[in-house]
């Protein structure tokens, strides 16, 4: 069984490279991609801690809901470690 | 690349895809090509970077375009154990081919006959610029990047590809280290090609997903 | 604006021009010697609003990052900024005649 995850639905200011429009939607992690420098102190000039990546797949009726295109088609997006909550 | 002389402005003239670039050197300088100027000359003399350094790296941008991937993706089609390799990892499997991609983290996701992929990036303009050049100007659109992730199948008719029905998509949104390349189906009818034939079917929105190889 | 409502996606392109293949050079450069990361360009890039993606081309917009980066990386200042762009201005009225030399 597939990790399932949610993407937190916090929205800080500032650069975070969660997309807006999957914060708070489910999905399953579709492989781990390694540790990559958190952007989020990179972008700010700060040393950075090595974060965990994964790349994480949602259905579109996940995202969009009743307004998706084709339910069943998916969207795969890499998503830090600690922008995620395990379900 | 070979690369045997600095001259600056030997880019001009002919880009690799035959057009003309922009004639920026006679219309009025803008105030934007006022900083790139100052900013490159600051850069100089507080010896950051040298001015070789500068057409080198314009040189190496210049030599990478769609034809190395096409030749990437001739070779998986040619080769089952190539294309597991690139399955595997995109980028080793590009270095292996002998392409210079840097430090590219390259996922290949592979068309199948009930799966399509296409690839964007929301967030601003990720592309595997190491192994296919800089993106086309649409990729960077604005309509592109907020409307692939949504309606993906509108998205496609609008190139020119209509899918059918029982076609899963998958849409793939770089947000972050890892650059993505679509392994078109091969077509039918190619099994006689040589590998450098089937390479010239295989068009650059062919490895985003936008479009789909030519057919023989 | 991954999702947003936007129409025609438009698909007339163009070859880079010699001064947007420069400025493409010094980001990769300067972010290959550490003196900003792709990060801090795409956060400068964030913080210029939703407006200049409308007002300016993707490569005004990315000598505006740069300069940004390099600005708060103490490269150099603001006041070496001002009087070189002063400089270059006077050269001539054309980006070639701009050029030092």
């Amino acid at each position: 069984m597939a990790d399932r995850v949610r993407v937190k639905s916090m929205m800080p200011p500032g650069h975070v490279r969660a997309p807006a429009y999957l914060r708070g939607k489910t999905g399953y992690i579709e492989r781990p991609l390694g540790a990559f420098g958190n952007p989020e102190q990179l972008a700010y000039g700060l040393k950075a801690d090595k974060k965990p990546l994964y790349r994480v797949r949602f259905t579109m009726a996940e995202i969009w809901g009743d307004d998706a295109e084709n339910p069943s088609d998916t969207l795969d997006a890499e998503i830090y470690d600690h922008w995620l909550e395990r379900l | 690349m070979p690369h045997d002389h600095h001259d600056h402005f030997h880019h001009e003239g002919l880009s690799p895809s035959g057009h003309p670039y922009r004639s920026d050197n006679d219309e009025p300088l803008s105030y934007w090509q006022c900083m790139e100027i100052a900013v490159r000359e600051l850069l100089i003399e507080k010896g950051q970077i040298t001015p070789a350094e500068i057409a080198v790296q314009i040189d190496a941008m210049d030599a990478r375009s769609p034809a190395n991937g096409a030749a990437v993706v001739a070779r998986a089609w040619v080769d089952p154990a190539f294309k597991q390799r690139l399955l595997d990892n995109a980028g080793d499997a590009s270095r292996e081919m002998g392409f210079d991609i840097g430090p590219l983290n390259l996922i290949a996701v592979e068309n199948t006959a009930d799966t399509h992929n296409l690839i964007v990036c929301t967030l601003c303009s990720c592309y595997p610029r190491n192994l296919l050049g800089l993106p086309p100007d649409w990729y960077k659109t604005r309509e592109y990047r907020s409307r692939a992730v949504r309606e993906p199948r509108a998205v496609l008719r609008e190139f020119g590809v209509d899918l059918p029905a029982g076609t899963t998509v998958r849409v793939h949104d770089s947000t972050a280290d890892m650059r993505y390349i679509v392994l078109p189906a091969r077509p039918n009818g190619t099994d006689s090609m040589t590998e450098t034939e089937l390479a010239s079917l295989v068009t650059r929105d062919s490895m985003i997903g936008t479009g789909l190889p030519r057919q023989p | 604006m991954g999702g947003l409502p936007a129409g025609a996606i438009p698909q007339d392109g163009h070859d880079f021009a010699l001064w947007e293949k420069r400025i493409d050079a010094l980001m990769v450069l300067c972010g290959g010697k550490g003196l900003f990361t792709v990060d801090g360009l795409r956060r400068a890039l964030e913080d210029m609003g939703e407006d200049a993606f409308e007002k300016h081309s993707y490569y005004e917009r990315w000598i505006a990052a740069v300069n940004q980066n390099l600005i708060e990386a103490g490269v150099y200042s603001l006041e070496e900024l001002g009087q070189r762009m002063a400089a270059v201005s006077r050269r001539g009225a054309t980006y070639g005649e701009a050029q030092d030399g």
